[in-house]
């Protein structure tokens, strides 16, 4: 992990300055999506511990990030040709989290510097990994800035300043908002604490999110056993179909 | 109430759900066709992937079209020999256009032809069967009593002529083979059962009766379709079970006050309604095509399922 080391750099290079460190909780380290599963609402918490008094300036801040799942993703650009649109370009990004937000307690550019971000991957931009883009039109940027914008219309992607509160420099804590269409895996919930615009300490842990009860027999039996599956759900289709036309001839007389 | 889907990985509402089922239902049994070309889209729509989309909505194709299949039964208006025909033709047909849809896929630019197709055959079955309906119409008006619709020359000009009872037909086999062929190769690389197309070519190139024509397609819609849905459960793993069990409870239900409701219509307003329908569609795809998207870019999981 880049970021772990970049930490560790960090805290080496600057014994002077007094040591924070973040301790955090979370309201549940388990999602569980069952059949009516709506979405669930997740309290990050947790407190800053010091050795020393801690500084006046610059002040403390703090940033939250959850991150779904990294899968890759198409992006194919629409162009008009012979007077229809039609796909043209595309684009495929290496790794785009599945569900990303980002929770802080004052604008992101304010307490995170270009060279931080790029560190430990914290904003949107950064948190998408676009490697090997072939040669495109206007360069990669307006792909991956689809994906934002895209996902962020889903509310898969929020950004959400001035959402921690944070009390006497101490205690923080924000609610973060997990929607309906989650993908299974592990979500990865950071905390980082800056000050100055560089981040002096980092928290990470996870949350993970699982399909139990009839999602998870559907799910597997879907892929452990294909045809089985599809035998299946032809057999409900066909005794459905059956079983209506007998039920209405019954009520007909 | 949301309910959450285990396939497709989203949340819809199941009411929502139920009440799309029931119409494509409808449709189904007043019409004989599948719903395919109808509720593809439309769970599109609703934010389910393409390929939970197309594999799904086959398989509550096969549970509205058995419903409706039954109830033509007991009428018996299907013609078994004539169904059988174009069922062998249309098995040929699927194979061909999986086969080309495989090709297509490596050239790039699948989602463009597919959607070119459905205009173009939405648009001339559309048209077609509208301009005839319409004239039709006014000449039982005026004359009291219904033209007879006879299929042209060359039709009965062809070899091995086999008697179909239940159509009153005396007719070649070759047709019927190629109408299901043409049909099962359309309908594999468009996704859909392919009654919208096998309708109005059983109506106008075979001269079968309306009312004949429904129950027998809705027979050979069977079993395309519900082999299309074992071969996208056996490769795709993309038949979402729940999602499956909601549109179909709307939909057998559907497809029985459709079947009753066809009853009641004459043949040629229920062909007028058809031809409007299909042309309704038509003309949602086509402006999707003309008119500049709001958004140019679009998202998909790489390799494998359909955008």
């Amino acid at each position: 992990m880049i970021w772990r080391l970049a930490l560790l750099c960090l805290l080496a290079a600057a014994p002077l300055r007094a040591e924070e460190k973040v301790v955090a909780g979370l309201s549940q380290a388990r999602v569980s999506i069952t059949t009516d599963f709506e979405g669930s609402e997740i309290l990050v918490f947790g407190a800053v511990k010091r050795s020393a008094p801690a500084p006046v300036e610059p002040p403390l801040h703090v940033i939250v990030t959850v991150a779904g799942p990294a899968l890759p993703v198409t992006v194919r650009k629409k162009e008009r040709r012979f007077g229809i649109w039609v796909n043209s370009e595309a684009v495929e990004v290496d790794a785009a989290p599945s569900f990303y937000a980002i929770s802080t307690t004052a604008p992101l550019g304010e307490i995170l510097s270009e060279t931080e971000d790029l560190r430990h991957r914290i904003s949107l931009n950064r948190a998408i990994r676009a490697v090997d883009i072939g040669p495109t039109k206007g360069g990669p940027a307006p792909f991956t800035e689809a994906v934002i914008r895209i996902r962020r219309e889903d509310g898969l992607y929020q950004i959400r300043e001035n959402t921690v509160a944070l009390t006497e420099d101490t205690l923080f804590r924000t609610g973060i908002a997990l929607p309906a269409n989650l993908t299974e895996g592990d979500y990865t919930t950071r905390i980082f604490l800056t000050r100055g615009r560089e981040v002096i300490d980092a928290y990470e842990t996870r949350i993970s999110v699982h399909k139990v009860g009839l999602e998870r027999w559907i799910f597997n039996l879907a892929h452990a056993h294909p045809l089985v599956y599809g035998l299946l759900s032809l057999s409900i289709a066909i005794a459905a179909g059956w079983g209506a036309s007998t039920l209405f001839r019954m009520l007909r007389g | 109430m949301q309910i959450y889907l285990p396939i497709a990985e989203v949340s819809v509402n199941a009411f929502l759900l139920l009440g799309l089922g029931g119409i494509v239902g409808i449709l189904s049994g007043m019409f004989g066709v599948g719903g395919g070309f109808l509720i593809t889209p439309l769970l599109f729509f609703m934010g389910i992937p393409p390929a939970v989309a197309v594999a799904t909505g086959a398989n509550q194709i096969v549970a509205s079209s058995i419903s409706g299949l039954m109830a033509h039964w007991r009428r018996k208006t299907v013609d078994l020999k004539m169904g059988a025909v174009l069922l062998a033709g249309g098995l040929i047909g699927a194979a061909l256009g999986v086969a080309a849809f495989n090709a297509l896929k490596q050239l790039g630019q699948l989602d463009l032809l597919v959607q070119l197709c459905y205009v173009l055959f939405l648009g001339v079955i559309g048209w077609l069967m509208l301009v005839e309906s319409v004239i039709a119409l006014r000449r039982a008006r005026r004359h009291g009593a219904p033209a007879k619709r006879r299929p042209r020359g060359w039709v009965h000009a062809l070899p091995f002529k086999v008697k179909f009872r239940g159509s009153g037909l005396y007719l070649s086999v070759i047709p019927p083979l190629l109408v299901g062929a043409a049909v099962g190769l359309l309908a594999a690389i468009m996704g859909v059962g392919g009654g919208f197309i096998m309708v109005p070519a059983m109506i106008y190139i075979l001269g079968m009766p309306t009312k004949v024509v429904i129950g027998t397609s809705l027979f050979q819609i069977i079993f395309v379709t519900g082999f299309t849905t074992l071969l996208h459960a056996a490769t795709n793993y993309s038949v979402d079970m729940i999602l499956a069990v909601l549109l179909l409870v709307g939909g057998v239900i559907g497809a029985q006050i459709g079947t009753r409701l066809g009853v009641k219509l004459k043949a040629e307003q229920l062909r007028i309604l058809l031809a409007l329908l299909v042309l309704l569609v038509c003309g949602k795809l086509a402006l999707d095509l003309l008119l500049e998207p709001a958004e140019l870019y679009s998202l998909a999981a790489p390799a494998g399922g359909r955008g």
